[in-house]
């Protein structure tokens, strides 16, 4: 890499390349939250049709698992958002031991959340899987919905530890106008799997 | 020949042709190799690359077509078995909308001439708009693959229960196909609405948009905000295909209406897709054969984004018989009715923009003319069907068939020709035989509107879609529209003899043959990779033609800057 980040062709600057980097990553992050909009739709309208069910269903989950991994997300993402002004004031190594603080915390939270895979496995309430043997029905809807809504979020955060891994080794490099670009990016990726993560724990944990 | 040869476009200036094809390469001549055009990020490469592939899928389509038009020759079911029947009327639907309609106007004139009418060097993301046509390739694959594996039986619309429980055919591979292709939309929508605010030209403000890139715009939101929404409703089909979750299964406590909820939400708003892009066509296509500005700029502009708005709140007007609240009925009525609105704005516009102006009837003029017509009728009998009271009368007849082939077909596929011949010359540098052109033009809009008309009839009088036995009264009026879709084909296939001779045969085009405003038609023809050679600079509004029309007193417009014009 050069040392002088310059624009691609058909950009006048590189300013504005930034910019646009940074729209096209907004606009994406609309699209994922949409494409979650539909599971929330299907959950709303279980909810809506299985009041009772959905209720008790919501009630064995494991709610402290659940606040537990919150707090760690949040907590992640705000080691992501000191990041970013870490790296823009220039204190590289600041910056790194931030990142790997988030990207620990984002592994905390997949493990804890696969931990909670096992335990509902364990508790008969995994559909067509647990020996528990949950017929199909309302409850074991809302199973599958959870186990869709969670598993697909957790892609997410996987995709996003990759963003944020990819970030570690720049800071060497005397690139801290380009990484910073580039981190504010990736951070704004991992605030997303936070926010979305917000709307699904009290959608599948709190409806009690 | 040399008589047919003689005609050229009345339109085109006569002027020697000059010579600034040579002095810089291109973008056709700048590498030969399957490589340089499998691996480029040239807007204009990527382009022509969606332009074949979706040429190939129209004739898929158009095959699956044909197969049903003939089956309903006769009312006996005497050509396809009834599964065989379902089968082709279900590939021609998906095939159509999701590897024709949907990517036809955008991913080819859009990625073309987006970057080229706002002053632009290429797309902002030129990678992800290379990143999109291969997963296009990707999704029109898996939809063959479906072919292969028996085909699917659900229709376009994928209708839960029958999709996800009952259905015997290749359904999760064809939900494969449409999820894939739903990314290559994403990205091109993504691509567009970056590049619209970021890559303006100096001088280029939003009030001197070409009315294509306006429309191109308010397309790109629909991607990005509905396609999302099919993304997930197709994943939920396929996880109750495979593992059985009963999300739409009402015995198992799922509700088979959010279904449609969720696919209206993407697919009538996936209407607008076809049909903004062809709008914008126009729009640019009646300017030019007027030769004059456009009435009423803003109006043509925000009705784009107004359509675009309210088309995403009017799902519910496919449901009206599925048993949703009569107050969601009529709210959704209502809406559907104020839809039109915008539309009809665009008709007027164009309309009195050919008002008094200088106008020379060419074949780009004719297609243009062609989409308004045929669009007017589609848009009139579907506020027809926006009524309660009509559609529960004709719901799932081919009244809605009609319907629907008027704006998607009529509409949108006559401006992708028109498009297809307003800018050839600038694609291919080459001018081809406008005579052939006028006749294809007119063979089309005959052809469509013998096939299509019929089904008014025939839905009106009760002929229900998607059947191929039917009562022999209903035979009369189903041969006239095979033998309308035979004129129809031939019609379609004619463009392609006389433009794809034009490639070696027809005349240089030169830079600007119609003599029109826009910054694409500043460059050579074909254009050279970057586009621009300096970074132009605007100071007009759009569609600046002289005053006073072709004459030779008339006087180049003075309109500047003005303050209004944003």
């Amino acid at each position: 890499m050069a040392e002088v980040s310059r624009p691609q062709p058909q950009f006048p600057t590189l300013a504005r390349q930034r910019e646009a980097d940074h729209l096209g990553m907004l606009i994406f992050l609309t699209t994922e939250v949409l494409i979650f909009g539909g599971l929330f739709a299907a959950l709303f309208v279980l909810r809506a049709e299985h009041s009772a069910e959905y209720v008790k269903s919501s009630k064995g989950m494991h709610l402290w698992l659940g606040g537990i991994n919150t707090a760690v997300l949040l907590t992640s993402s705000a080691m992501v958002a000191l990041m970013v002004e870490a790296v823009r004031a220039g204190r590289a190594r600041l910056a790194k031991w931030l990142l790997m603080g988030a990207i620990a915390l984002g592994l905390a939270f997949l493990a804890i959340k696969f931990t909670e895979y096992a335990l509902e496995y364990r508790d008969g309430v995994v559909p067509r899987l647990s020996p528990g043997n949950l017929q199909g029905g309302p409850d074991a809807l809302f199973m599958d919905l959870y186990f869709a809504a969670t598993g697909l979020h957790a892609l997410h955060v996987a995709a996003g530890l990759v963003l944020l891994g990819s970030l570690i080794w720049p800071f060497g490099a005397a690139r801290s106008d380009s990484s910073a670009a580039f981190a504010g990016n990736a951070a704004l990726y991992w605030h997303l799997v936070d926010v979305i993560w917000l709307f699904l724990y009290p959608t599948l944990y709190l409806a009690r | 020949m040399t008589d047919a040869m003689s005609h050229v476009n009345p339109r085109m200036s006569q002027e020697p042709v000059p010579d600034t094809a040579e002095e810089r390469v291109s973008y056709l001549a700048e590498g030969h190799s399957l490589r340089s055009w499998l691996l480029t990020t040239d807007h204009k490469r990527i382009a022509i690359l969606f332009l074949l592939s979706i040429t190939f899928f129209f004739f898929c389509g158009g095959i699956a077509a044909a197969l049903i038009r003939l089956d309903l020759l006769t009312p006996a079911p005497d050509l396809l078995s009834n599964d065989g029947y379902n089968r082709a009327f279900s590939l021609h639907g998906i095939i159509m909308v999701w590897f024709f309609l949907i990517p036809s106007i955008p991913t080819t004139f859009g990625n073309f001439l987006i970057p080229m009418m706002i002053g632009a060097r290429d797309l902002a993301f030129p990678r992800l708009n290379l990143a999109s046509w291969y997963i296009f390739v990707l999704g029109g694959l898996a939809t063959l693959a479906t072919v292969v594996l028996g085909g699917v039986d659900t229709g376009w619309t994928f209708y839960t229960p029958f999709s996800s429980t009952y259905s015997n055919g290749a359904v999760f591979m064809a939900v494969t196909a449409v999820f894939i292709s739903g990314f290559s939309s994403i990205l091109t929508g993504i691509n567009f609405i970056v590049t619209v605010h970021k890559l303006r030209c100096p001088g280029m403000t939003w009030g001197r948009l070409p009315l294509f890139v306006w429309a191109h715009y308010a397309t790109a939101v629909i991607f990005v905000l509905a396609t999302p929404v099919l993304t997930i409703a197709l994943v939920l089909v396929a996880l109750e295909r495979i593992a059985g979750i009963g999300i739409f299964d009402p015995r198992l406590g799922g509700d088979p209406l959010l279904f449609q909820h969720l696919f209206w939400f993407y697919s009538h708003p996936a209407v607008y897709i076809m049909v903004l892009p062809a709008m914008g066509v126009v729009s640019e296509l009646i300017t030019n054969a007027a030769h004059k500005q456009i009435f009423g700029y803003w109006f043509v502009a925000g009705s784009a984004i107004a359509i675009a708005v309210i088309g995403f709140m009017v799902w519910g007007h496919h449901m009206f018989v599925s048993g949703q609240s009569p107050y969601a009925s009529a709210i959704f009525s209502f809406l559907s009715i104020v839809v039109a609105v915008p539309s009809a704005i665009k008709v007027y516009n164009w309309t009195a923009t050919l008002h008094k102006g200088d106008i020379v009837i060419d074949g780009p003029l004719l297609y243009a003319l062609g989409f308004i017509g045929l669009f007017t009728i589609g848009g009139l009998t579907g506020l027809m069907l926006a009524m309660l009271a009509i559609d529960v009368h004709v719901t799932d007849t081919y009244f809605v068939v009609a319907h629907f082939h008027f704006i998607m077909v009529g509409g949108s596929v006559s401006a992708f020709f028109g498009a297809l011949h307003f800018w050839w010359p600038k694609i291919t540098g080459r001018l081809y035989n406008d005579l052939w052109a006028r006749l294809a033009a007119l063979l089309i809009f005959a052809g469509f509107v013998m096939t299509f008309a019929p089904q008014f009839l025939l839905g009106y009088e009760g002929m229900p879609r998607r059947y191929h036995v039917y009562p022999a009264v209903f035979q009369p009026l189903n041969v006239m529209s095979s033998v309308g879709a035979s004129i129809l084909a031939f019609g379609y296939l004619l463009p392609f003899t006389y433009l794809l001779w034009s490639l070696r045969h027809g005349k240089p085009a030169g830079p600007n043959p119609w003599g029109a405003t826009g910054l694409e038609w500043t460059t050579p023809s074909p254009p050279p990779k970057h586009n621009f050679e300096t970074v132009p600079v605007v100071d007009k509004q759009a569609y600046c033609y002289p005053v006073g029309g072709r004459s030779e007193d008339s006087k180049p417009a003075t309109q500047k800057a003005e303050p209004g014009d944003g």
